[in-house]
């Protein structure tokens, strides 16, 4: 099993430690992964995105250019990555902000209502956790115990209640996503 | 188990240092290779292990800290991207004249002059064949993985300290910012002063009347007397050269092609070799782990009976030009591809290029 996976949006929506996250959890099922961020001067432009690898085997190449997943959370990135997406493949985005909603009929295509999920939660920093969770309720390739041990990493223990109210944003995200036929 | 961890390059080098019983860190911010500090500044490890983490004012300074260090015979590092590591020349070039070891991280970004912040490997040339004045050789090693990077600082603090050299890490931007899992080795403690006698009895440590007094300099106003310390570099060199060749192969045993990358280019070369593969074209990869001493026996024997050679790297053409060295002598073709200026090449590219090259379908 190897995915690769794009989540690109905004810097401030938590596109990075999303990835993080979600690779951290994988590693925990032990599991191999690269987490590849963009640092260029497109970072400073107020985009940020990130490649994620997980895989059963030893990664080679970090970087890709097609897809198993695109998480989109903003229109620049929609126009830069629907194309990217292998046939076959994933593509989720938060519909909040697009004008350009996908055209390609060969992948499938979801929506994640993440502002709202997170306003539902009482949090608006827990967005890119409802999007994991849309993710994961279509893809569930980390099962959930191993995302609590990922949360765990990457949030340090003195904050142990963030880890519940991202865990919940997590499930309701799963509730939410809604894939369009 | 040892705990794995999940950190970026950068991070496994400035933990590594901590882990690893470094004495002393001087740096001067760049990018993209700010996290080693970054790192250093939130572990404290002056709280736990007594390290010295300072952030000097220049590159330039930061480099004789490192000179300074080394001469007490302390384990001293640095870390830069390629615009510091052209101020820092100078420094290196001193410290390899009086025989100091050090480790020297050089996480490369594009250039000349200040040029990208995009990863590149346009510093092969400058590292490698040692980039300051004067006749010398750094040990490098060419890191491909978060994990690299951090066995690599005890591996090159190793070497410098074995052959009284400064050992360089060669990475960049890629291999210093992505995050892949690390697993941690047991903590190795500083060295105690004691220990430090041992490993370096050369080191200027205040004189005893036990022993001569040490002198540490790369000065020498008599011509023989330089020329034979040349010449007992040149030995050394040529020890380095015998014994400390790391390289890996991906492929090899049936290959009838052969393509050579270092650092984060190896890991794409591995994915290009799998789609040859798929095709039924029987290629393979040789990874130079230590770029010097250069794996060229190793080269030289796999140019009798490839085909091609491909050198694959994130510059105008550089390695390309030992493996030529190496492959001399034999009627083996060697062909480059490469992107510059902080642009990636992806492993389609690459496999069309390599056919264009070989005049493959």
């Amino acid at each position: 099993m190897k995915e690769e996976i794009i989540i690109a949006g905004f810097g401030g929506q938590g596109v990075l430690s999303m990835g993080k996250i979600l690779a951290y959890s994988a590693i925990m099922q032990d599991m191999e992964v690269t987490w590849m961020p963009s640092y260029g001067p497109e970072m400073r432009g107020g985009t940020a995105n990130v490649c994620v690898i997980l895989s059963d085997s030893k990664i080679g190449s970090p970087i890709v250019t097609r897809y198993d997943t695109a998480i989109i959370l903003n229109q620049q990135s929609m126009d830069k990555f629907e194309s990217s997406v292998k046939p076959g493949g994933l593509l989720l985005y938060d519909p909040s902000g697009i004008t350009r909603h996908p055209q390609r009929k060969d992948i499938r295509i979801a929506q994640i209502p993440a502002i709202d999920v997170a306003a539902s939660v009482g949090n608006s920093k827990v967005y890119n956790m409802a999007v994991l969770g849309g993710f994961l309720a279509l893809k569930p390739i980390v099962s959930l115990e191993n995302v609590d041990r990922g949360l765990g990493k990457c949030i340090p223990a003195r904050y142990s209640e963030l880890i519940t109210l991202n865990r919940r944003a997590i499930d309701e995200g799963m509730k939410s996503v809604l894939e369009l036929k | 188990m040892a705990e794995k961890i999940l950190m970026k390059g950068n991070e496994a080098i400035a933990i590594s240092a901590i882990r690893n019983g470094v004495d002393g860190y001087f740096g001067y911010p760049i990018t993209p290779q700010s996290e080693v500090m970054e790192t250093l500044m939130k572990e404290k490890p002056w709280e736990s292990t007594g390290m010295v983490v300072l952030q000097a004012e220049s590159e330039t300074s930061s480099i004789n800290m490192v000179y300074g260090g080394a001469s007490c015979g302390k384990k001293v590092m640095t870390s830069s991207s390629s615009p510091g590591i052209s101020l820092m020349c100078e420094g290196i070039s001193y410290i390899a004249g009086a025989e100091l070891p050090c480790l020297v991280v050089d996480v490369m970004r594009g250039g000349p002059g200040l040029g990208t912040i995009q990863p590149s490997q346009s510093d092969y040339t400058q590292v490698v064949k040692g980039g300051g004045h004067g006749d010398y050789r750094n040990i490098v090693l060419a890191p491909a993985s978060a994990q690299d990077m951090y066995d690599f600082v005890d591996l090159g603090f190793e070497l410098a300290f074995k052959y009284r050299n400064p050992a360089g890490i060669l990475a960049d931007g890629i291999i210093g910012q992505m995050m892949e899992k690390v697993e941690m080795h047991p903590v190795k403690p500083r060295r105690t002063a004691e220990e430090i006698l041992q490993v370096a009895p050369w080191a200027t440590t205040g004189k005893p009347s036990s022993r001569e007094r040490n002198i540490i300099t790369s000065l020498s106003l008599d011509s023989d007397i330089q020329e034979k310390f040349n010449q007992k570099l040149k030995e050394k060199y040529d020890l380095i050269r015998r014994n400390e060749v790391r390289y890996s192969e991906f492929q090899t045993e049936d290959a009838e092609y052969l393509l050579v990358a270092f650092g984060c280019a190896s890991r794409i070369c591995e994915a290009v070799v799998e789609e040859l593969r798929a095709e039924g074209i029987k290629a393979g990869l040789l990874r130079p782990i230590t770029l010097f001493p250069f794996p060229e026996n190793e080269i030289a024997a796999l140019a009798k009976r490839v085909k091609s050679i491909m050198s694959i790297e994130l510059n105008l053409g550089q390695m390309v030009e030992d493996i030529r060295l190496a492959a001399a002598g034999t009627s083996c073709p060697v062909g480059f591809y490469g992107r510059q200026g902080g642009n990636i090449f992806t492993p389609e590219e690459i496999v069309a290029e390599f056919k264009k090259f070989n005049n493959l379908k």
